[in-house]
């Protein structure tokens, strides 16, 4: 008799993610911030260049993520609010990745991207037990493993270095700075590390400002055991920009062979409008509830993880 | 050849690396969540043995390796070359060099059934079966009676390997022995 109908993790696991979840959302109710629901099918995808949406035929996508749709509500008066939901990424099945996972993406107005990293940092301890963070801007990084400065890449130098340290297959720099990083953040064992000023190319949806004569994006990653747990952005306010970036992001698609895809209108329509001053973070809840529980893979904190490695 | 994209990556897959004949013993997909995928992989070099590391970025394919895994009994040796038999009707036999017989040299009973690795049909490691029973050619006198104490001495076997035994083994006594870990296990009946 098969028995992969069984859940991929224990019941007894189950239950304590079941107070893990509650204690998040304390979290959030202790700092008074509302808890909202938006819709995990939409019209339009992201034109991100390495993520690939999850489509539903004669419907649109099953959402990567909140984010369009949150800072909708907060162009339309919404307050500080997070959300728990699942998201969708195609292809992305793996011991640390399941093409189905749960989010949860959170905005502060009014606050400093320190002050939302330092929140963060708390939300970390409140889950998983105390532990100081580390903050490195990312030039530290790469300085440091590999003598490279990311914000002025010489790409053939950094080809060269990733293939060194067992990279194949990389087509250009965007492969091998993603590659070096995640290289040398598995080398800074189970230190919990805040991650700041990420290049300008790596910017997303955050702000940028100038450091000297270097444009550096708003941008935190909070790293645990090697891994990333939590992505941040002062938000980026301006419309064209963003326009901007996804009509990047469709000429690199184009580069790599990989279909356009269409502007979120609506998002861009609220951003026009006015999106108010916010910092944002997503955190894979999963991944935190796993630390939280002493367990080495995703399968092992959901109940029916894609697939058993 | 065939080739694996890096979707098909799974443990035991065996590819080529370098030139090289490597078996797969772990990928892990990786994936920063605004980045690149890449999947880790963790080779065995079959013909080394060493362990070797890389990532490819997702999409890339590596090119199957023609490794295929046969049983064969042992037969005998000439110092150059040892000499198996295949297990079908045809008795072929089919000579092995130093380097492919490694270490599985020290523990070649006559008539085992070894596992043997052919890459592009020539053979290029030899497992031998997990216990074998081999032959005392020199040790020490023992000391009879004193089986309780757990001590240990080297005996040379009769394919010339050099194991730790309890003291009461003596010269033409047959052993059974762990050729994974190369320890001694029991004193043979036969």
């Amino acid at each position: 008799m098969s028995e992969t109908w069984r859940p991929t993790a224990a019941i007894e696991t189950l239950r304590k993610r079941a107070e893990l979840l509650d204690r998040t959302r304390a979290f959030f109710h202790d700092r008074n911030i509302v808890e909202v629901q938006t819709s995990t099918l939409d019209r339009f995808g992201v034109t991100d260049v390495a993520i690939e949406n999850v489509e539903v035929a004669d419907h649109g996508v099953l959402q990567s993520s909140p984010e369009y749709q949150m800072k909708r509500l907060l162009a339309a008066g919404m307050p500080s609010c997070f959300q728990i939901c699942p998201a969708f990424r195609k292809g992305e099945v793996g011991r640390w990745h399941n093409n189905e996972f749960t989010m949860l993406e959170w905005y502060e107005l009014d606050v400093t991207l320190d002050e939302l990293m330092a929140a963060v940092a708390a939300l970390a301890d409140h889950l998983i037990g105390p532990q100081p963070v580390v903050t490195k801007t990312v030039f530290e990084l790469l300085q440091d493993s590999f003598d490279i400065d990311p914000h002025r890449p010489d790409e053939k130098l950094c080809l060269e270095v990733a293939s060194a340290e067992g990279l194949q297959g990389a087509r250009d720099l965007h492969d091998a700075i993603d590659f070096l990083i995640g290289s040398a953040l598995a080398k800074l064992g189970s230190e919990r590390v805040f991650l700041t000023e990420y290049p300008s190319y790596q910017a997303a949806l955050a702000k940028t400002t100038q450091h000297g004569d270097v444009e550096v994006a708003l941008r935190f990653e909070l790293v645990i055991n090697g891994l990333e747990i939590a992505n941040g952005y002062d938000e980026l306010r301006d419309a064209f920009e963003f326009r901007r970036r996804c009509n990047s992001d469709n000429v690199r698609r184009a580069q790599l062979g990989l279909p356009p895809k269409s502007i979120d209108t609506n998002f861009e329509a609220a951003m026009t409008h006015g999106l108010p001053e916010c910092c944002g973070v997503a955190v894979g809840l999963d991944r935190l509830f796993a630390l939280a529980m002493d367990k080495t893979a995703l399968r092992d904190v959901m109940a029916f993880a894609a697939r058993g490695e | 050849m065939a080739s694996y994209s890096t979707n098909e990556f799974r443990p035991g897959l065996k590819v080529l690396l370098e030139g090289d004949p490597c078996v797969m013993m772990e990928a892990e997909f990786v994936k920063p969540g605004k980045g690149q995928a890449f999947t880790r992989v963790k080779f065995r070099n079959l013909i080394t043995g060493r362990v070797w590391e890389r990532t490819l970025r997702s999409g890339e394919s590596m090119e199957a390796a023609n490794v295929v895994e046969r049983d064969l009994d042992y037969l005998y040796t000439d110092g150059d070359l040892w000499y198996f038999m295949t297990t079908d009707d045809n008795y072929d036999q089919v000579a092995v060099d130093s380097t492919a017989i490694g270490d599985a040299k020290d523990f070649l009973a006559e008539q085992a059934r070894c596992q043997i690795t052919f890459w592009n049909d020539n053979p290029i490691s030899v497992t031998p079966p997990n216990f074998v029973n081999l032959a005392v050619s020199q040790t020490d006198p023992g000391l009879r009676g004193d089986t309780a104490q757990g001590g240990t001495k080297p005996a040379t076997l009769d394919t010339g390997a050099v194991i730790n035994v309890p003291l009461f083994i003596e010269i033409g006594d047959v052993l059974r022995v762990d050729t994974r870990t190369g320890e001694y296990v029991s004193r043979s009946k036969q």
